[in-house]
């Protein structure tokens, strides 16, 4: 009775291998992450040591002292404006719809597939025609001309997101709020938003961070004013010579937000991003 | 009973027929300014032939869609990007699969192990590009110095620009930052798989494959089906991670179809005829978009 199991069933075992393959995996996925973090604190020296040197000796920020000095971090401030003031409309031009969809079920299931497969066009089928438009209203290298971009694109994700999240709301509450005589925009904003403030919350940080991941449309529609830090990022990329560490600090300074947002919304990520395919 | 789809007006309370359209007109608006637009600017000035050199306004006919099935290196972008997707794509999925089974026992800390993986895919796909650039470098990147390491002699191969590199490259970069995408969610899924059937066919006897195709694998496809969907469309028109790697070379020999009409519309400055690629292209997805969003059953 109660021969002990072959030993890689063994619980310890099992677990110890399994802490093992987790530190592994974990290891190799962020070994570049950490790599791109790492040179932006090096010095030239040790950026072009050859071979390469695995950790800095010391950290030192000059790299990202010449982003702030040469005026290059001002990209960094163009993407949080851009896809700040495009989340916003979105999410209150996208909720409202969402809810007439939920609601009234305005344009039923044809008018849901449409406007999600707005969202699945490949981004360069529409910024080209987008950027004739532009040259034509002389929106190319403007803050709007980008934002109303950013919004559309948003639009089918925020529309998709609150249909769910709305889907969820008690109907009774809308309703008795207009039987005491709210009107109806007043239950919109009195009763429904407050009740889908954190799907609304988590819907928009997820907006942000698509449109502050761009990198198609902001190259396709910025020259020289509205230059987006994804795009600043691939200025320094050279025939001959690279700024790795230029690459590196602008890509750190793009990226810390993300991991932040990230790390603030662990409980709504996996809804965020399948769609709401998965209910968390 | 008020108007049959007005679901939200109690008796007493008036109807408002036109408040539901209120609330779609301004994103329908800007839906149709970038998203109906483009389609049909795209088709007009596709039948133009509107070049770099002069603009012409004048019908064209089919010149610009006749040219397309002559074009051998738009069918290259599309094979690339074809091939890109149904490799990348499985390799995503099957290693996200594996990842969720590691992690779906409970373990101490395996939130904190979750929250790291996740990392890489939310990074922007240029900036995941650009680290892979440097993590390729020939001499000062750490690649070729592990890999070094691991022959016993000193390596330089050229990532972005050796032929049989490219792809790996490619693949390394895109597998690196997507899979865990496809591993958080697939881990979700495989959580919310019901324990008692599970448990139930194993006590009759059924062995770990047979479970996992007739159970597991039925419960967690509609989610599953999703992320395929999400990838697929993703990888379709795949342009960031290849434009900081290797810029569609060496030659066009990465060029994807989203590379490819960049290129056209604005290196070569032929409009008229990047529109009919772009109308091509928008047509070929909608098609597989909207056969695939009802074939899966997302809209409702």
């Amino acid at each position: 009775m109660n021969a002990r199991p072959p030993f890689f069933r063994r619980p310890g075992i099992v677990l110890a291998l399994r802490y093992a393959a987790a530190v592994a995996l974990t290891v190799g996925f962020l070994f570049p992450v950490y790599w791109l973090f790492i040179i932006s604190f090096k010095t030239p020296e040790e950026i072009f040591a050859f071979p390469p040197v695995w950790y800095p000796k010391s950290v030192q920020f000059a790299n990202y002292a010449v982003l702030f000095k040469d005026g290059d971090a001002v990209t960094v401030w163009n993407s949080l404006v851009l896809a700040g003031v495009s989340t916003v409309i979105a999410m209150v031009l996208g909720t409202i719809c969402a809810y007439s969809l939920v609601r009234f079920k305005t344009g039923g299931e044809n008018l849901a597939v449409w406007i999600i497969s707005q969202r699945m066009m490949p981004p360069i089928a529409i910024a080209f025609p987008v950027f004739l438009l532009y040259v034509f209203f002389g929106w190319v290298d403007s803050y709007h001309g980008l934002i109303i971009l950013y919004t559309a694109f948003s639009l089918p994700y925020v529309i998709w997101m609150m249909r769910g999240y709305i889907e969820d709301l008690p109907l009774e509450l809308e309703e008795s709020a207009l039987v005491d005589g709210l009107t109806r925009w007043e239950v919109l904003w009195k009763v429904v938003f407050p009740m889908v403030r954190s799907g609304l919350f988590a819907t928009a940080v997820f907006t942000f961070v698509f449109a502050w991941n761009d990198f198609l449309f902001a190259l396709v529609l910025t020259r020289t004013e509205v230059i987006t830090y994804t795009v600043q990022v691939t200025h320094y990329f050279g025939g001959q010579s690279n700024f790795w560490a230029k690459i590196a600090a602008m890509s750190v300074l793009g990226t810390i937000p993300v991991f932040f947002t990230v790390a603030v919304l662990q409980r709504y990520l996996v809804r965020g991003i399948s769609m709401g395919a998965v209910k968390g | 009973m008020v108007g049959a789809d007005d679901i939200t007006t109690p008796a007493g309370v008036a109807p408002d027929r036109l408040f539901k359209y209120w609330l779609i007109v301004p994103a329908i608006f800007l839906l149709l300014l970038v998203g109906l637009f483009p389609l049909i600017y795209s088709l007009i000035v596709s039948f133009q032939n509107i070049t770099m050199m002069e603009v012409d306004t004048s019908f064209a006919g089919f010149v610009n869609y006749a040219q397309l099935f002559k074009d051998a290196r738009l069918w290259e972008a599309l094979l690339h990007t074809g091939l890109i997707t149904i490799i990348a794509l499985p390799l995503e999925l099957v290693l996200g699969l594996l990842m969720a089974q590691l992690f779906l026992e409970r373990m101490p800390g395996r939130q904190i192990f979750v929250s790291l993986l996740v990392l890489p895919t939310v990074i922007a796909p240029i900036v995941a590009g650009a680290t892979w650039r440097l993590m390729f470098d020939h001499r000062y990147g750490p690649i070729n110095q592990i890999i070094g390491w691991l022959a016993g002699e000193p390596t330089t191969l050229l990532w972005n620009v050796n032929p049989n590199l490219v792809y790996p490259a490619i693949f390394i970069c895109e597998v690196w930052q997507w899979t865990p995408f496809m591993f958080l969610i697939l881990l979700a899924a495989l959580s919310n798989v019901d324990k008692s059937l599970t448990e139930a066919a194993e006590i009759d006897g059924a062995g770990y494959w047979r479970t996992f195709f007739k159970i597991v694998l039925p419960s967690i496809w509609p989610v599953m089906a999703i992320a395929i969907l999400i990838r697929g469309l993703d990888l379709a028109r795949i342009f960031d991670v290849i434009w900081a790697l290797t810029r569609g070379g060496p030659g066009t020999m990465t060029e994807t179809i989203s590379i490819y009409t960049y290129v056209q519309g604005f290196q070569q400055f032929e409009t008229s005829y990047t529109a009919a690629i772009a109308f091509l292209v928008i047509a070929m997805l909608t098609i597989i978009v909207v056969w695939a969003i009802r074939r899966m059953g997302l809209a409702k």
